[in-house]
């Protein structure tokens, strides 16, 4: 953040898995996990934030049957959220992200990238990150199926593949890369995805 | 590019909850809604934002320096937010005040007049709901007295009951003293809050 330097500024610990202060971890929704969060990170604010006192007293401003209410929403909430992320992380473990090597002309190929966008990843940053990378054209097309792929010129998939586990390997497992060759001609007779 | 769910509850005017597009999702701009704000332009700004508070006065020059190149993204609903070196700034409805975005609010929270609401209504403000009189007006909640009363159509921060960061900001629709008389019905109809697309945004 720019006003970091500055001198009157007061700077804010932003909770690392919901983005809220801390204080309002509680209505985001992942209550548990930022809670867990905190206490690794900023131990000092968790001891404050989460003590017995500031427990008790949270309660104590609330009548019995909003708190009820409340706790519920919450509750509800937070299920939620564990289940679309439960989903997500199943997503993730299932597709793939495919590196597709194509003969463009005899001795000159294109190598395609598709399903970056399901680990998180932008593909038109990567594209550009891609091209910089190799010094070649890059760039972001939607495949005759209607999925954007990065389309880099060049036979680069080993490179490729080294890159992402090395840039992004947080987030995409090395299991999960694929190659595929392609020896058409035409990228238009390429199979559907 | 831009995802339709994102694109209604980003600033104003939120009556979708986010919590279906998970967490750390984001609505990305592309580049090409964003310019450079000429210098001439940026001046006027700057003397618009300090006009509307003036608390951001002596703090000016840390996060809005003279010589920083402005820029600006556009967003749905003809929203302009203002930002510098991708973090955000302010944001300016097309026919409205600038209002500053949370985090500034944040790092300089004595620069606007606050309220506070209890905290029986932290939970409906964060999913986005329209904020309400008796949220200000309950024993939890916190209106300044009358020589400090606040104007209709103020921009104001909200705070709540045993926090200390302002959750919400937005332009007031009834004053504090009437708020107080009447003690129901709609204070602010829109805003900006925590965890909305504007917050969860990212910008790089």
């Amino acid at each position: 953040m720019a006003e970091v330097e500055a001198p009157q500024a007061r700077q804010i610990t932003y909770c690392g898995v919901c983005t809220l202060p801390p204080e309002y971890c509680e209505f985001g929704g992942t209550a548990k996990k930022c809670e867990d969060w905190l206490k690794d990170n900023e131990s000092n604010l968790w001891d404050k934030l989460y003590s017995e006192d500031a427990l008790n007293a949270n309660l104590s401003t609330l009548s019995v049957s909003a708190q009820e209410r409340a706790a519920k929403d919450a509750a509800k909430k937070e299920a939620k959220a564990a289940a679309s992320e439960a989903r997500d992380s199943e997503r993730k473990a299932a597709s793939k992200v495919i590196i597709k090597r194509v003969e463009r002309n005899k001795r000159k190929y294109v190598t395609v990238v598709i399903g970056l966008e399901v680990f998180g990843l932008e593909n038109k940053k990567i594209a550009k990150d891609l091209g910089k990378k190799f010094a070649t054209g890059s760039s972001v097309t939607r495949s005759p199926a209607g999925v954007e792929e990065i389309t880099v010129q060049g036979d680069v998939s080993d490179d490729l593949s080294d890159w992402l586990l090395e840039v992004h390997g947080a987030k995409i497992p090395e299991a999960n890369i694929e190659f595929v060759e392609d020896k058409k001609k035409k990228k238009s007779e390429q199979p559907i995805v | 590019m831009f995802k339709k769910e994102y694109v209604h509850c980003l600033t104003l005017r939120s009556h979708k909850p986010q919590a279906a597009n998970g967490p750390h999702q984001g609505l990305l701009i592309p580049p090409s809604n964003r310019s450079k704000v000429k210098s001439s332009v940026q001046r006027g700004l700057r003397q618009k934002l300090l006009e509307t508070y003036p608390g951001f006065e002596p703090v000016i020059e840390e996060f809005m320096p003279k010589k920083a190149s402005l820029e600006a993204v556009k967003l749905p609903d003809r929203v302009t937010l203002y930002t510098i070196d991708s973090t955000p700034l302010f944001f300016q409805p097309i026919d409205g005040p600038p209002v500053p975005h949370l985090r500034l609010v944040h790092a300089y929270p004595s620069a606007i007049p606050t309220i506070q609401i209890d905290r029986g209504a932290i939970r409906f403000v964060l999913s986005g709901a329209t904020l309400m009189a008796p949220g200000l007006t309950s024993p939890g909640g916190r209106l300044p007295d009358a020589e400090h009363a606040i104007e209709a159509g103020q921009i104001v921060g909200v705070t709540a009951e045993g926090k200390e960061e302002i959750c919400l900001i937005g332009m007031l629709k009834v004053g504090t003293e009437e708020i107080k008389s009447k003690g129901k019905g709609v204070v602010m109809d829109e805003g900006h809050y925590l965890g909305d697309g504007l917050w969860r945004m990212h910008l790089d």
